[in-house]
């Protein structure tokens, strides 16, 4: 295996709305990872993109995308329709095959262009759920109070997920929601789709994020301090909510073992949980104690930028790495209803 | 309701935003065992296919989720059953079959093994609870969708 690692990110500042374009979204963020990194567009050997047609409302939208890279003299350039987090998997095998040596990988989401929560119920099965209509927070909520109600979480416990991340976006320039609240305010506030209140939902954002990361001396030559990929793995649950289990995650658990978690202690984990009972399953699941920092960004309850917000947790966690503030991390992306998807992988400093 | 737009606007840099709606008319084949699922719907009969160790899977499964094998057996089940889950509601969105604040719920019909998401007809969030019985209310004019189950409602307790 090739050792790879992040050497450089770059996010644009969360939106709960734009009238931007895509590559208008684009440019500026691949321009800023670029300087990041002090590269130039001809020193990325792969780039590889995530994002969804239905959040633009438009087919083949990532083909425009180019326009924000630079397609003369010829890139070699993939997309996955899916979070940037998935794409940042696909570069790092491209880079495992020997053929590239560095890759750039963005994703990128205009959650505004609809309404997101209609938009994600296209995600369920088309034939016997989809035709109910039934909507993302609702299915989320379905979750929550399964949760609640086995004794695998309690209410406060979820209220407490959200009174800290949002006291950690308060340091996090480019989060959408952020602020002080106790424990007993957010307890206090009205349910928006019973058992959950409108922080337990995600701050679904426009935003983008983009990652470059390089092979071995490479990446040594670019960054004192590299965020070195040490574990990557992704697992699936089944798509049938009714054959799922609603309080474990048996793939966060698989996908943990395989990047090797649990081999050292996590110093900093940044979880792709858009719900705040999701951060409680998934800490389990990932068999994280109380000495990892979860979401020093403030995670996704305070900005979710549909296709971006996966990817972004990879940069945050890397970051800690590179600032040294961290010796081991991990960064988490999710997606599907219930954290079907769950990707999971573990950075170290040399 | 967030995003999307009904409305013309002019933003402060000049920007126009307009709705687009986009749909999608085409027809497709559901292959064999949902044809037969959906067509059962039609006639008030919910039916499952049966898994490799037993278990009755319902809307049918079409590959054994512990072997992978196709499944070809079929069993019926009640269109009574418990709730699992829930959740509430409050705002109806465009194509649910309630246009009335309801639940959400995974329900476990008598006789199957997994559980089936619906809607349920409860009134208000005060009056239902996991582990009620609840009945399938057939739409008046079956189609052959999953909708043809409009929702289920809660079965009286003396009855239940």
């Amino acid at each position: 295996m090739r050792d790879v690692a992040i050497i450089a990110s770059a996010q644009a500042v969360n939106t709960a709305t734009t009238t931007a374009t895509p590559v208008e979204m684009l440019i500026p963020v691949v321009n800023q990872v670029l300087a990041n990194a002090g590269m130039a567009r001809s020193d990325i050997g792969f780039w590889c993109h995530g994002s969804c047609d239905y959040m633009t409302g438009q087919p083949f939208s990532f083909v425009s995308a180019v326009d924000a890279l630079g397609a003369w003299p010829p890139i070699i350039e993939s997309h996955v329709e899916a979070d940037g987090a998935f794409a940042l998997y696909e570069a790092w095998m491209k880079i495992q095959t020997g053929e590239v040596d560095t890759a750039l990988v963005f994703g990128n989401g205009r959650s505004s262009s609809g309404d997101i929560n209609r938009i994600l119920t296209l995600q369920l099965d088309p034939y016997v759920v989809g035709p109910l209509w039934p909507d993302d927070r609702s299915i989320a909520a379905m979750q929550a109070r399964a949760c609640l109600e086995a004794g695998v979480i309690t209410e406060r416990a979820m209220a407490q997920i959200a009174a800290r991340n949002h006291h950690n976006a308060l340091t996090n320039p480019v989060a959408l929601r952020r602020g002080e609240h106790s424990v007993e305010q957010l307890l206090a506030a009205p349910l928006v789709a019973s058992p959950l209140r409108e922080l337990d939902c995600p701050a679904h954002s426009d935003g983008v994020t983009a990652v470059i990361i390089a092979a071995g001396d490479r990446a040594r030559s670019l960054r004192a301090r590299p965020a070195w990929i040490r574990g990557i793995d992704h697992r699936i649950e089944s798509q049938n909510l009714g054959n799922r289990s609603m309080t474990t995650l048996p793939s966060a658990v698989i996908a943990a073992q395989k990047a090797g978690v649990a081999n050292d202690k996590i110093d900093v984990a940044e979880l792709h949980a858009p719900y705040t009972h999701q951060e409680l399953l998934l800490t389990a699941a990932l068999g994280l104690g109380e000495s990892t920092s979860i979401n020093p960004s403030g995670g996704a309850l305070c900005a979710n930028p549909m296709m971006s917000a996966g990817l972004a947790r990879f940069a945050e966690a890397a970051a800690r790495i590179m600032d040294g503030s961290a010796d081991r991390a991990l960064g988490h992306a999710s997606s599907g209803p219930w954290l079907q998807q769950n990707l999971v992988c573990v950075l170290e400093g040399e | 309701m967030s995003g999307g737009t009904t409305e013309y606007t002019i933003a402060d840099d000049g920007s126009f935003t307009a709705p687009l709606e986009l749909f999608y008319p085409y027809k497709r084949t559901v292959g064999p065992l949902l044809s037969r699922f959906l067509t059962g719907l039609r006639e008030h009969r919910i039916e499952g296919t049966l898994g490799s160790d037993g278990r009755v899977h319902v809307p049918p499964a079409e590959f054994d989720p512990m072997t992978g094998e196709p499944l070809s057996e079929w069993a019926e089940v009640s269109s009574t059953g418990t709730i699992v889950t829930w959740s509430w509601q409050p705002s109806p969105v465009e194509g649910n079959t309630l246009q009335h604040p309801f639940a959400w719920a995974l329900i476990a019909l008598d006789g199957a093994n997994t559980n089936l998401l619906h809607a349920v007809d409860a009134g208000s969030a005060d009056a239902i609870r996991t582990g009620m019985r609840v009945q399938a209310r057939w739409a008046t004019e079956p189609v052959g969708s999953i909708t043809d189950i409009e929702c289920f409602e809660l079965v009286p307790e003396s009855a239940a």
